[in-house]
Formats: C-alpha cells, sequence, structure tokens
C-alpha cells in the first residue's frame, strides 16, 4: 500500500514537469486555449449559433452585419451558424480518423516489432507500400471505392496515414523487447499479448502521443480538401472545405464567403501544431528543467 | 555500393508489387463492375454485357485479371479505359505528365531559392528580428491549406489587381500563381529545416577552426557551414516529392493545368477504375524510384554515410 502511494506521486511528478515545460512556451498556451474553445464550441452548437445550418434566414451573399455577424452564403444561410456547426465536422473527422489509425498503426507497428521475422518483413512491406502512395491519392482512391460522405471520410483518412505510427511503434518495440522489465514479466508467466498490451506499449505511446498532436491539423486540411473537391462531406452538411468550394462560385460577389471558412481552418491547424511542438518538446525526457 | 543498390532496388520491386496488390483489389472491392458504371442507364442485354465483360477480360476469375494486368503494367502497358473508349491510357498519361513535372520542377526551384538562403540567414542571426520573423512566417506557411491560399491569390492578382490570368499555362504569367501556392509549404518546410541544420553545424569544431585561422565569416559560412548543412536537406528533398504530389491534385484542379492530378480526380468522377489504378501505381514508381535515388546521392555526397 504504501509503495503504491510512493509510485503514485511519482508518476504525478513526472506529469507535472511536463506540464511545467509545456506552460512556459506560450504560444502553445494559447494554442491549447483555443482547441478548447474549439471543443466546448463543437460539443454545444445548438446552443451558440443563432441558426441552424440549413435554414435561410437572410438573402444571398448577405455582408456582415449585427443580425448576421459572419454575414451570409451563396444562397442565404447564416455563415456563422455554419461555421460553427462546421466546426463540429471538423473536429469529429480529425479526432475520429486520428483515433482509427493511432489504433491501426499501434497494432501493425506493437506485432511487426515483437514478433520480427516473416512476420516483421511481410507487415514492414505493407507499411512501406501504404507510405509509396501519396497521401491525398490513396485518400482518394478509398474515397472511390467506398463512397463520399462523413462516415468515409473518416474511415478513408484513418486507413491512409496509419503507416506513419506503425514505423515508429514497429522502432520502439524492438528495442524494448530486450529490457529487463520485458523478461521479468514473461518469467512470471505473463501471456505475449499481456506484456505488449500492458507493458510495452505504455512505454512506446509518448512519441505516438506527439505524432498523433501533430498530424490533427494535417487531417483537418486532408478533409477540408476532400471536401473543397466535393469527394468528402456532402452539402448541405457544413464542412469549412465544403465551405470553401461554394465561396470560390461567388469569389467575384461575396468575397467573405471564401475568407472566412480559411481563417478558422489556418487557426486550428496553427493551435495543433504549436501544441504539438510544444508536447514534444516536453515530453521529451533529454530536456532539462 | 552496387550490392546496396541491388538490394534497395529488389526492395522497391517488392514493395510496388504490394501496392499493385492493394490497389488492384480496392477497385474489385468497389461495388458494381466497370461495365456497370460504363452502361449506366443504357438498355443492354444480358448478352450483349456478357460480351462487354470478355471483351475487357472481367469474366475471367480474378487471380487471372490481376495477372494479366501485371503483366501488361510491367511492359510498360496501361491498357485501355472502358470510359473513354479510343483513348489508351498511356497516352492519356503521357499528355498529362508534362504540366505536372513542370509544375514540380519550378517549385522545387523557387523553394529552394528562397529556403536556403533564408534558413542560413536565419541560423546566422539567430534570435535575430529576421530570424523571428521568417521562422513566424514559415510556421504559419505550413498551416494555410493549399487550395486556401489558391483561392485568396486569385482574389488578389488575379481578380482585384488584373495581373495574372486565374486558370490555365497559356502563357508563362499563368505558372507564377500554381507555383507559388504549391511552394509555400514547401519553402517554410526547407527553411526550418535549413535553420536548424545551420545552427547545429556552427557549433562543429571544424567551423571553430576555420574561424580560427582568420577566415572572413562570411567565407566560413559559405564554404563551411553551408555546405555541410545541406546534407541534411537533400535527404528530405525525395520525401517531399510524395508531399508535391498531393498538392499537385489539388493545384491542377484550381488553376484548370491539365496534369496528371487533373487526369487523377477526374477518372475518379467518372468512376474510371482503369485509369485510377494505373495511376496509383506510376505514382507509388516514381516514389520509390526517388527515394532509392536520394539514399544513393546522399551517400555519394556525404562520404560518411556507409551504405550496407
Amino acid at each position: 500500500m504504501h509503495r503504491l502511494a510512493g509510485r503514485e506521486r511519482e508518476h504525478r511528478s513526472e506529469f507535472r514537469r511536463a506540464w511545467n515545460r509545456f506552460k512556459r512556451y506560450r504560444p502553445a498556451f494559447v494554442g491549447l486555449v483555443f482547441i478548447i474553445l474549439l471543443c466546448v464550441v463543437a460539443l454545444i452548437p445548438g446552443v451558440l449559433s443563432p441558426y441552424t445550418a440549413t435554414e435561410y434566414p437572410t438573402t444571398s451573399g448577405a455582408s456582415l452585419s449585427l443580425d448576421h455577424p459572419l454575414g451570409a452564403d451563396g444562397i442565404g444561410r447564416d455563415m456563422l451558424s455554419r461555421m460553427i456547426f462546421g466546426t463540429r465536422v471538423a473536429l469529429i473527422v480529425a479526432l475520429t480518423a486520428t483515433f482509427i489509425s493511432v489504433a491501426i498503426g499501434v497494432m501493425v507497428g506493437a506485432t511487426a516489432g515483437y514478433f520480427g521475422g516473416w512476420i516483421d518483413s511481410l507487415l514492414s512491406r505493407i507499411i512501406d507500400a501504404v507510405m509509396a502512395i501519396p497521401l491525398l491519392v490513396l485518400i482518394i482512391a478509398f474515397v472511390a471505392v467506398l463512397g463520399s460522405g462523413l462516415f468515409t471520410t473518416v474511415l478513408a483518412i484513418g486507413l491512409a496515414i496509419w503507416a506513419q505510427y506503425a514505423r515508429v511503434m514497429r522502432a520502439d518495440i524492438m528495442s524494448l523487447r530486450e529490457r529487463d522489465y520485458v523478461l521479468a514479466a514473461r518469467t512470471i508467466g505473463a501471456s505475449t499479448s499481456r506484456i505488449i498490451a500492458r507493458h510495452m506499449i505504455p512505454n512506446a505511446l509518448a512519441p505516438i502521443i506527439v505524432i498523433a498532436t501533430l498530424s490533427v491539423g494535417s487531417v483537418i486540411i486532408l478533409e477540408a480538401a476532400l471536401s473543397f473537391l466535393g469527394l468528402g462531406v456532402q452539402p448541405p452538411d457544413p464542412s469549412w472545405g465544403g465551405m470553401l468550394a461554394e465561396g470560390r462560385r461567388h469569389i467575384r460577389n461575396y468575397p467573405h464567403i471564401s475568407i472566412i471558412p480559411g481563417v478558422a481552418i489556418t487557426l486550428t491547424v496553427l493551435a495543433f501544431n504549436l501544441v504539438g511542438d510544444a508536447l514534444r518538446d516536453a515530453l521529451d525526457p533529454h530536456q532539462t528543467e | 555500393m552496387l550490392n546496396y543498390v541491388i538490394r534497395r532496388l529488389m526492395q522497391g520491386i517488392l514493395t510496388v508489387l504490394v501496392v499493385s496488390v492493394i490497389t488492384f483489389s480496392l477497385m474489385h472491392l468497389s461495388p458494381g463492375d466497370p461495365i456497370e458504371a460504363f452502361v449506366g442507364e443504357r438498355p443492354l442485354t444480358t448478352e450483349q454485357l456478357d460480351l462487354l465483360r470478355e471483351r475487357w477480360g472481367l469474366d475471367q476469375p480474378l487471380y487471372q485479371q490481376y495477372l494479366n494486368w501485371i503483366s501488361r503494367m510491367v511492359q510498360g502497358d496501361f491498357g485501355d479505359s472502358i470510359m473513354r473508349p479510343g483513348q489508351t491510357i498511356n497516352t492519356m498519361i503521357w499528355d498529362a505528365a508534362p504540366a505536372t513535372i513542370y509544375l514540380n520542377i519550378y517549385t522545387l526551384i523557387v523553394s529552394l531559392g528562397i529556403a536556403l538562403p533564408l534558413g542560413v540567414a536565419a541560423g546566422v542571426k539567430r534570435y535575430s528580428g529576421l530570424d523571428y520573423g521568417s521562422m513566424f512566417v514559415a510556421v504559419l506557411g505550413v498551416c494555410i491549406p493549399n487550395f486556401w491560399l489558391a483561392i485568396m491569390l486569385l482574389l488578389l492578382f488575379g481578380l482585384y489587381l488584373d495581373w495574372v490570368p486565374t486558370s490555365g499555362v497559356d502563357s508563362w504569367s499563368g505558372w507564377i500563381m500554381p507555383v507559388i501556392v504549391l511552394a509555400t509549404a514547401e519553402t517554410a518546410l526547407l527553411a526550418r529545416l535549413m535553420r536548424s541544420s545551420t545552427v547545429e553545424v556552427l557549433t562543429e569544431d571544424y567551423v571553430r577552426t576555420a574561424r580560427a585561422k582568420g577566415l572572413t565569416s562570411f567565407a566560413v559560412i559559405v564554404r563551411h557551414a553551408v555546405r555541410n548543412a545541406l546534407l541534411p536537406i537533400t535527404s528530405i528533398i525525395g520525401y517531399r516529392i510524395a508531399f508535391m504530389l498531393s498538392g499537385t491534385i489539388i493545384v491542377e484542379q484550381i488553376f484548370a493545368i491539365p496534369g496528371l492530378g487533373r487526369l487523377f480526380i477526374s477518372a475518379v468522377y467518372r468512376t474510371d477504375y482503369q485509369v485510377v489504378q494505373a495511376m496509383v501505381l506510376l505514382f507509388a514508381v516514381v516514389i520509390v524510384l526517388v527515394n532509392i535515388l536520394t539514399d544513393v546521392l546522399y551517400a555519394f555526397i556525404d562520404p560518411r554515410i556507409r551504405l550496407e
């Protein structure tokens, strides 16, 4: 009991040290606050937005006003409301696709790294093959087969970007395989799956978390790109990329329709990148206080 | 060296084969076959449909279809498209390739031309206004989605100022905006890399020695620091090709450039699976070759690297 309590405190101080390092980097802190705000917006869009995303409260392309702070889109829908509901779509896609890719990558990488031999050769060739196809080409090929829509967008992106995690995981698991605590776990009769899941993966997770945070930004851009090309989230569902595509058609008369979603995408990606950069520095064990 | 190249080539061939299996099975997982997509609503009898399937080899078992396809691909014959009769896929690709190749080469030249001097300057004058300024722009450059940047440039230079054409590359001025859009993210990334590489090299002993023997700091930087700082850049450029090809797809679409990206997207819109699978394989071959070339070139430039 006593020992457990001691370990618990040790653990917290490790986290606290990382948090202190993270906090010191101001831009990342601002980024974190921005992300939290986005999450709140995504969780309760109905409370915050003045209209729904699909009703037509005003005239086409109405410019910014008190009633419609961000104006209206090409067919008279309130831009602010569409941006708010679009936040939800962007975050759902970004977080779920990242989660799917991390899950696949960790499993494939851990399997390849732990077992080695022909399993490793086979999985490594598959990883190489996935990485040899340009990301957007692979995702579009998936969409061509799966069809477009919110769900397939998530699936296509998740199935396309897992290889980077698998590569990192494989290398880490390989180096952990020879550690004493793994040997100890095996000696007391722990099963292979338990050794991998409970002892090895948690110790190899830090770099994965950093890469995942940094890649959330690129997933948001990928989703927007897909929707922009008309292959992702389908209208009338609001998506930042889809709104950009719509704004492009009205670029001559109502430029605000294409300016606003782009600003939102850029700021969101910036926020995730700043947090990811700071996380990388904070979790780096070689960093001193 | 030769052994290494041969081994890498064998590995590359294996990788491309895996890509071909993945692509082929993916395309045949999709609901309906190409014939149905081609025929659409036209009233054809089952016999006529069967005749069409036989003509395209779709009546054979799946593994046989794969073998037919891959053996033709290996010989450089990409086959025909059911959706666009009368034109081989080879012709389509050959017609589209030059625009994409030019776009990528121009982009590489522009981004290297800006990123290298900027990165060196920022690395040498660390923590100066120039350093902070250029790195701020570099961080932002990675975050701006290229399709939005394209629309904003079109708005400013194409519509308001009317300096450049808004689509097409019939004249040289048509290339300006697509290249700027594609080069922005690349420049940002390369500048950051060049900066950190320069900072690292400047702490090396040989730089101190060069300073100690009384060389001007310009000579130290150009002759000793930059040449070594360039090494990690060479290794990354090969890997950037894959990213640039992704960007090309969007940029070609926005600026109506008749390149490979546009061909690919239009094939997806038409559900032209034969073109899609041929192009995925083509992209993979290009990337695998570029990666091998980069690694070999890297070892060639940097004698400290031993290939085994």
